[in-house]
Order: C-alpha cells, then sequence, then structure tokens
C-alpha cells in the first residue's frame, strides 16, 4: 500500500529535474557568479564599496521608488482590471492590449519618451513646470517610469480572478442588505488579496532592476536621483568588476528579502481568506 | 592525354586555386567606440583594395562600437577584437592589464600610437546669448546652465572635467581654486546624463542648458545637424584627448596572416591618404602639416597634456574621478 502513487499525472520526478536544472542554469548559475565575483573582494573592501553614505542613498532611493511605484500600480492596476473585467465598451480589446505595451516597448525608449515630455520644453513639462510640477530630472520622474514598466504585472494577475469571480456572493452580499462598499471590501477585495500582492511584488521587483528608462530620465545627480544600478555602471567604468558586483550583490540580497516578505503575505492573506 | 583526365586536372587544379585564394582571405575586427563609425568606413574602404594590391590577401574588416569602456569589458571578457581603437587610454591599458596587449604598447606605433587626436569644445545656442567665451564664463556669468555627461560613467565626461580642472592649474591656479572653480561648474550641471549621447539629446532634443560640453568632433556634427540653430565655441586652452590605437597581441596570434594584416592597417592610419580621412571627419590628425591644411577647421587653441594635472591618465582618474576624488567631494552633502 505505501508504494501506492497518489498523483493522478505521471512524470513528477522528470518535471522537477527540469525545473531543478533549469532554474540552476537560468538563474542559480549567474547569481552564484555574481556572489563568488563578489567574494574576491576582502571583508573591508566589500563593505567600503557597498557601504558609502552615497550608495545608501542611492539605495534607499531604488527600493523607495521602486516601492511607491508599485503601490500607485496596486491602485491603478486594480482599476484598470475591474473597467477590463467588468464593462463592456467600443475599443476595449486595443485597451487591453495596450496594457502589455510597456513590456515590448524598450525601457530606454519610454525613458527619453517620458523625459522629453516632461521638460520644460516638452508637450506636458510646458504646462506643469510653471504650476512647479517637474515630471523630468527628480525623483518624481523615476517614479513615474517605473509606474510605466511596471504597469502590467498587477492588471494581468488581478484579471483572470476577477473574470473568475462569482457574482452570486455579491448578489448575496446584497440582498443582505449590504452597501456597495461593504460588498467590495468584504467580499470582493479579499478574494483578491493574493493576486494583489504577487502583482504588487512583480511590479516592485521589475521596478528595483530597472535602469535603461530610469537613467534618461533621472538626471542621475548623486545623492538626489542616482539609482543603485548607476553605481555599478560607475564601478565597471573603472573596470572594478569586484566592486561592482560587491553593489549587485546587496541590491540582490534586499531583492530577495523583500520577496521572501511579500511571499509571506501572501500565504498569509490566503489562509486568512479560507 | 584522355579528355577525362585533363577535365579532373583542371578541376582539381580550379579547387587548389580556390582553397589558395581562401587562405588569404583575412577577416579582421576592429573594435571601437561610437562616433567613429564613419570614419572608420571610410579609413577600411580605402586600406582593403591598397593591401589586396600590395600583398594579395584579400581583407574584410568588420567594425564594432559603443562606449568605450563597455567595448573594452566585451575585449576583456573575449570579444576577438584584432585592433582596439578605444576613446581613451584607460580602456586600452585596461585590455592591456589583462595580458591581450603587450606591455610597452604605446611605442609600437609612432607618437604614442596617437594617429589622430582630439579635445573638448563647448556648444552654445545661436547668437551665444549667454556670452560664453571661456571656461571663467561658465561659472560667472548668470544663470548659465551646463550639459555634461556623468565623468564616473562616461570618457566624454572625465575629459570635460579634466578640461575644466586643467583651464585653472595649467594656467598657474592652485589646487584650491580649481576644486573651487569644479564646484561651481558642477553645480550648474542640471543634468548628469550616464553617457556622450545623452548629454547630446538632454542639450540638442531637450532643449535644456546653455552650452554643451563635448568632443570636438561630435561637436562639428551637432552644430552641423541643428542647421544654425547652434554655435561651436573654442575655449582658449582644453585638454589633449587621446583616442589610442593598438594591435591586440593575444587575438590576432590564433590565426594565420591577422598580425601582418592588423599591422598594417593600423600603419596606414598614419599615412597621408588616411590622416586626410581623419581631419574630414573633424579628428585631429597627427601629421602636422595635414592639422595646418585644415587650420579653419582645427583652430590652434592650447591643448595641455594629462601630465600637465597628473602622472597619467590612471593616476588622474584615481584622483579626481574615482571613489572618493574630488569629484565624489562636490557632490557631498554638506555638514558631512
Amino acid at each position: 500500500m505505501a508504494s501506492v502513487n497518489r498523483r493522478v499525472l505521471p512524470g513528477f520526478s522528470l518535471t522537477l529535474g527540469y525545473t531543478t536544472f533549469y532554474l540552476s542554469v537560468l538563474v542559480l548559475l549567474p547569481i552564484t557568479a555574481c556572489f563568488i565575483k563578489a567574494g574576491s573582494l576582502s571583508f573591508n573592501e566589500f563593505w567600503s564599496a557597498v557601504w558609502t553614505e552615497r550608495a545608501r542613498a542611492a539605495y534607499l532611493l531604488t527600493f523607495g521608488a521602486a516601492f511607491v511605484a508599485a503601490l500607485v500600480n496596486l491602485v491603478l492596476g486594480l482599476l484598470l482590471a475591474w473597467v477590463l473585467v467588468r464593462y463592456r465598451f467600443p475599443g476595449k480589446k486595443v485597451v487591453d492590449s495596450l496594457v502589455d505595451l510597456p513590456l515590448a516597448l524598450p525601457t530606454a525608449v519610454g525613458g527619453l519618451v517620458y523625459a522629453s515630455l516632461y521638460v520644460q520644453k516638452g508637450w506636458l513639462g510646458r504646462y506643469l513646470v510653471p504650476l512647479g510640477i517637474h515630471g523630468a530630472y527628480t525623483r518624481c520622474g523615476i517614479v513615474l517610469v517605473l509606474i510605466f514598466v511596471g504597469l502590467p504585472f498587477v492588471v494581468r494577475t488581478v484579471q483572470p480572478i476577477l473574470e473568475d469571480l462569482d457574482p452570486e456572493s455579491e448578489e448575496a452580499a446584497a440582498s443582505l442588505g449590504g452597501t456597495r462598499w461593504q460588498t467590495f471590501q468584504h467580499v470582493i477585495l479579499p478574494t483578491l488579496y493574493p493576486a494583489l500582492i504577487t502583482g504588487f511584488a512583480l511590479a516592485f521587483a521589475r521596478g528595483v532592476g530597472e535602469y535603461g528608462s530610469v537613467v534618461f530620465i533621472s538626471g542621475n545627480m548623486p545623492y538626489k536621483t542616482e539609482i543603485a544600478p548607476i553605481l555599478i555602471v560607475a564601478r565597471l567604468e573603472e573596470f572594478a568588476y569586484g566592486e561592482a558586483t560587491a553593489i549587485a550583490v546587496v541590491l540582490l540580497i534586499i531583492s530577495f528579502a523583500m520577496l521572501l516578505l511579500i511571499n509571506r503575505l501572501e500565504r498569509w492573506s490566503m489562509r486568512h481568506e479560507h | 592525354m584522355n579528355k577525362k583526365i585533363l577535365i579532373v586536372l583542371g578541376l582539381i587544379l580550379s579547387f587548389s586555386i580556390q582553397s589558395l585564394a581562401q587562405a588569404t582571405a583575412v577577416t579582421l575586427l576592429n573594435v571601437s567606440y561610437d562616433p567613429t563609425r564613419e570614419v572608420w568606413r571610410d579609413i577600411n574602404s580605402n586600406f582593403i583594395p591598397r593591401y589586396e594590391k600590395e600583398k594579395g590577401v584579400k581583407l574584410t574588416i568588420n567594425q564594432s562600437h559603443g562606449g568605450s569602456s563597455t567595448q573594452a569589458r566585451a575585449v576583456i571578457d573575449g570579444l576577438e577584437a584584432d585592433v582596439v581603437t578605444l576613446a581613451s587610454y584607460l580602456d586600452t591599458d585596461a585590455i592591456s592589464k589583462k595580458g591581450l596587449i603587450k606591455e610597452g604598447w604605446v611605442d609600437r606605433l609612432p607618437d604614442r600610437s596617437l594617429p589622430y587626436f582630439s579635445t573638448i569644445v563647448f556648444v552654445v545656442r545661436k547668437g551665444n546669448p549667454k556670452g560664453i567665451k571661456d571656461w571663467p564664463d561658465l561659472v560667472n556669468k548668470p544663470g548659465v546652465a551646463i550639459v555634461t555627461a556623468n565623468p564616473k560613467t562616461s570618457g566624454n565626461g572625465y575629459l570635460s572635467f579634466f578640461s575644466a580642472w586643467g583651464s585653472v592649474t595649467v594656467r598657474g591656479g592652485s589646487r584650491q581654486d580649481a576644486i573651487h572653480y569644479v564646484t561651481k561648474l558642477y553645480q550648474r550641471v542640471p543634468v548628469l546624463d550616464s553617457g556622450a549621447r545623452g548629454a547630446t539629446t538632454t542639450f540638442v532634443q531637450k532643449g535644456i542648458g546653455d552650452v554643451h560640453l563635448a568632443w570636438e568632433n561630435e561637436a562639428h556634427l551637432e552644430v552641423a545637424e541643428a542647421k544654425g540653430e547652434l554655435e561651436l565655441v573654442y575655449p582658449s586652452i582644453s585638454i589633449r584627448a587621446e583616442p589610442h590605437v593598438a594591435v591586440v597581441d593575444a587575438n590576432v596570434d590564433r590565426a594565420k596572416g591577422h598580425r601582418e594584416a592588423a599591422e598594417a592597417y593600423l600603419k596606414y592610419t598614419y599615412t597621408d591618404e588616411a590622416q586626410e580621412i581623419f581631419a574630414k571627419h573633424f579628428y585631429r590628425p597627427n601629421n602636422k602639416a595635414i592639422l595646418k591644411k585644415y587650420d579653419a577647421t582645427f583652430p590652434d587653441i592650447k591643448l595641455f597634456p594629462i601630465t600637465d594635472i597628473a602622472k597619467d591618465w590612471p593616476d588622474a582618474r584615481k584622483q579626481y574621478i574615482g571613489d572618493g576624488g574630488v569629484f565624489d567631494s562636490i557632490y557631498k552633502p554638506k555638514g558631512k
């Protein structure tokens, strides 16, 4: 009896083996190489490369901007997904496809276009700059492009869940005297939590790693608008591979820790739901 | 003799001629930096027929372009360049330090392996409304915004920094004066683009800043393309930028015929013909007579060598641009 295979479909060991191989070659190997390269530094060298005041300002900006952008995407992405699932309107297919466009566009192009729109002479900048809103070469600009590159993630994770949502539970809530807001808050939202958190995590991770668009809109001023990946490029420019990978390792560790945390949160919200 | 045998013999002969011809075909790779695409294309199209006539070798010369230090890293990481023609000594030196180019490479070709040189000049808006004529104007004229690339991530960027520094110290100013000057200058830089191309876009397309510190050759093109909207200004002094050329020893010895062709190729860049091509693309030719012939394009301003402000290029980068150097101190928040 003990040897009975409880799985319906065969191929567990094959697929697991493939997954392990795939992850190793694509993810673990490069990351290990990164750690080994950074390991060529002594502790003092490592520390003085990654923990300067300037580097700390850059980490804070990188993670801070990615976090804010992911939060905005959380709200706007939910709204977009809601509109796309719940309503019918002309051009819906087009809007639906537009959502994925930021993934296809080379991000450097996105950054350049955003910057040229928001500079003083740009289409939007000429009206916004006199009002004191500087979209280009500020932290605000960085958040703006990160919202752009992270847009698809929340929409695409929430959309299928919304589509599968059972209208009966909403009707039940309404017939039990719940207001619309109560229905949304207590019936719809809880089922969406896991998808929202996943979307948030993806958008956040994307924002942390983003380089191409940010360098064109940030202005790269040390202590103010300089993101951590710029420090890596600066170090590579000096052919200081060890120091460059050291900064990358710090980014990796912080990102990994935050993603683990978000994962936990997602698990917790799923258990909480049932 | 049998006809069949003749045909077979003929076939064998033609095959062997073909393989002989194949043996004397060589493909070189010239790894260079961004703006040199056109100048090397012109030089290649002149050199290839000449080499075939002289040596009977059919050359193909491939070009690779990108940010200079990115290119250097590609060669270090295994891009099989036969020759490197990069923007700065620092990049060629980095390849040499990895053992791919033999020590003493600087002296293997005439004039310290510099078939051409260049400098940093100013590009200003039409009519030069802020009246920018020389380095002191950048910090003294009211409201001047300066566009230059980040010295930490761009060759154009650090050459501009060195020029600015030397404009003070080479003319007798003290180190303190120079620190004061560059601090004021970079406080007037609203955007630090990561590369030269980004800085050009910021200045030309987005209309930011009153003056752009650019390579001389790029400044000429920038002004020509702007159709009267921009003007060139030559400061009275600037840095002598040195884009060295070198044969990559480790790569040319891998296959037959590469070293000979690569060395001939770089030697060719010193001929009058090639020197004229450099001049036409706004790079200052090494040959003094040809430089003089183009003196309308290349005003005779004082170009100071890097040794006027540091021991050598690596020392200059360490002192001024490297971690904890002068450039870093400019941005350090006050009171820390």
